[in-house]
């Protein structure tokens, strides 16, 4: 017993944390876009551990649930149904065998959503992880995006014979409060840290960094966020030996448009580093879609990890807040 | 540079700590390629991944480099940049035998010239040797594995001698086959799998770099010792055929 997929939407892939431990052999990490999200999904399906989720990119699948299931959606709004009525994201809802799950009826506040059900989907781990990495055709679901007709099993599908409707009530009255630095948050600027080549870049350049609105480019994806602004260019150019690169590492080929690496990055990198994007600010990045228009505003390394530090006891208190709505779905 | 004949170096090797964003510390060794400051990295990086740090979730090698990823714990006397730099200085200062490498022996059996390498002439041509000169620098002194990068399984071996000083070819091909066995630089790359390159193909190794399937995934791991062992193309078939 399964969820079904009808319609497999722009480009729905399964991703958890990312594949760490394996970069020194040249595996990207790849993962959720917007971790942040993935983890709320998880959280509010009454999930612990990390499985994965599906992320969802602007035109969402349509699922048909075969058997019973705890699912909740986080991120973008990408106009959520279940069999055509509007259901809410950050809440834990039920799906009943036969319901289907479709995208689009709103306008989408946001680029991707991500739906968690609870127990996690039946996916293989490869190397320690559950994130699909396209490029390279492994991990997820058979390595690759859904398509028309998957069915993906449920690790632990609810217990036969049980009331659905009293779930659905149970869950219904729970009272979730989601602390402001786990939710959805649009930013005017997003922050940085400077690259490992900052000083390297020309004044003008640094200073159309901090100042200059910048597109992200169609050219974008899960990869990298191409921006299209002034051109970055260093004093004196010079070659980089290939060295480690990070999710939100700014980096600036010799044509002068800078490229953000996101999730699917590859782990080394031979580019000039203008920036390094906040971590807490990657999320909002990630949701922002091709076309729309970034500013870039420096941060000091201490304050960007205490907000850092701050989202990972908001999670944790969310952890705990969240046991009634575990011990609801646990009972026999 | 410095020329891999030589002896090592017997100066305590020099770094400096620079943050790469809030979640990952590069240590940065030197900004060249030889193979003392190599053995230098690949033996830190085994010095920092064998301290297991919790909190550290990757220690990656690079050319001149080693970068320490890590994610906060939401503590409050947590992970920071600060305290990571303090741990990794003390570890380091306690010394990094560059004989501490630790990596594996392993013998790459690879087809040169023919349809296997067909910029072998080119390599050949620029560096005023015959092929078979070309092969014999590249297959009789053992080369090291640098870095993976690039792509899963994608390993930099080296450093050869000055004929293969070479650059790289002005326009990179959109699809190397995987196995292709290719140089530029001093250093050897091998394609794991069908990507664009740029390198000079001089040959092809039958064996399999990258399966996630397998453990570990990639054959080749930073600080392996690497022979060229020189194979016909009726052996190369041979090996391939018995393997997936």
């Amino acid at each position: 017993m399964s969820v079904t997929v009808i319609k497999p939407g722009m480009l729905s892939s399964f991703q958890d944390r990312g594949r760490e431990g394996y970069q020194h052999q040249g595996i990207p990490v790849a993962g959720a876009m917007d971790e942040r999200a993935h983890r709320l999904a998880n959280a509010l399906a009454g999930n612990t551990g990390d499985p994965a989720t599906l992320e969802i990119t602007l035109t969402g699948p349509t699922l048909r649930f075969d058997l019973p299931a705890c699912f909740a959606l986080a991120g973008a709004d990408l106009g959520a149904t279940l069999n055509g009525l509007d259901i809410p994201v950050h809440r834990p809802l039920v799906a009943r065998a036969g319901d289907t799950l479709a995208f689009g009826a709103r306008a989408a506040t946001g680029v991707r959503a991500y739906l968690a059900v609870h127990g996690g989907f039946a996916l293989p781990p490869v190397m320690g992880s559950e994130s699909t990495y396209l490029r390279s055709g492994f991990g997820g679901f058979k390595g690759r995006a859904l398509a028309k007709g998957d069915q993906i099993a449920l690790r632990t599908p609810l217990a036969e014979g049980r009331d659905l409707d009293a779930l659905h009530q149970a869950l219904w009255n729970l009272r979730i409060y989601l602390p402001g630095v786990v939710a959805n948050k649009r930013r005017e600027s997003i922050r940085f840290l400077p690259g490992m080549h900052w000083d390297a870049f020309s004044d003008a350049s640094r200073q159309a960094f901090t100042t200059a609105e910048f597109r992200i480019s169609p050219q974008s994806d899960r990869m990298g966020y191409r921006l299209a602004g002034p051109a970055l260019s260093m004093d004196a150019p010079r070659q980089m030996l290939s060295e480690a690169a990070c999710f939100g590492t700014v980096q600036v080929p010799a044509g002068g448009e800078a490229i953000i690496l996101m999730a699917d990055r590859q782990t080394t990198g031979g580019y000039p580093k203008i920036a390094q994007i906040a971590t807490v600010d990657l999320p909002a990045l990630a949701q922002t879609a091709p076309g729309q228009t970034l500013r870039f505003q420096q941060i000091a390394m201490e304050d960007a990890q205490r907000l850092d530090g701050e989202r990972e006891r908001a999670f944790a208190q969310l952890h705990e807040a969240l046991a009634p709505l575990r011990a609801v779905l646990t009972l026999a | 540079m410095n020329d891999s004949s030589e002896p090592p170096s017997s100066a305590r090797p020099r770094w400096r700590i620079l943050p790469q964003g809030d979640r990952c510390i590069v240590v940065s060794f030197g900004d060249h390629i030889d193979a003392d400051l190599g053995r230098t990295c690949l033996a830190a990086a085994r010095k920092l991944r064998d301290a297991c740090w919790a909190g550290v979730t990757d220690v990656v090698p690079s050319f001149a480099a080693v970068a320490v990823h890590y994610r906060p714990d939401g503590l409050d006397n947590g992970l920071t940049c600060a305290s990571l730099t303090d741990r990794i200085n003390a570890l380091l200062a306690e010394g990094i035998p560059a004989d501490a490498v630790g990596g594996r022996d392993i013998d790459i059996p690879v087809c040169y010239g023919g349809e296997h390498g067909p910029d072998l002439a080119d390599v050949a041509h620029a560096a005023g040797l015959s092929p078979d000169a070309i092969i014999a620098l590249h297959s009789q002194r053992r080369s090291m594995v640098f870095m993976l990068g690039f792509a899963p399984g994608h390993a930099y071996l080296g450093v050869h001698d000055e004929p293969l000083n070479i650059p790289r070819r002005p326009s990179p091909r959109t699809a190397v086959p995987a196995g292709a066995v290719a140089v530029a630089n001093r250093q050897t790359v091998i394609y794991p799998s069908r990507l664009p390159g740029g390198w000079n193909i001089i040959g092809a190794t039958p064996l399999t770099l990258f399966d996630p399937a397998r453990e570990p995934a990639s054959l080749l791991q930073p600080g392996d010792s690497v022979r060229f062992v020189p194979i016909a193309p009726e052996e190369f078939d041979r090996i391939r055929k018995g393997q997936p």
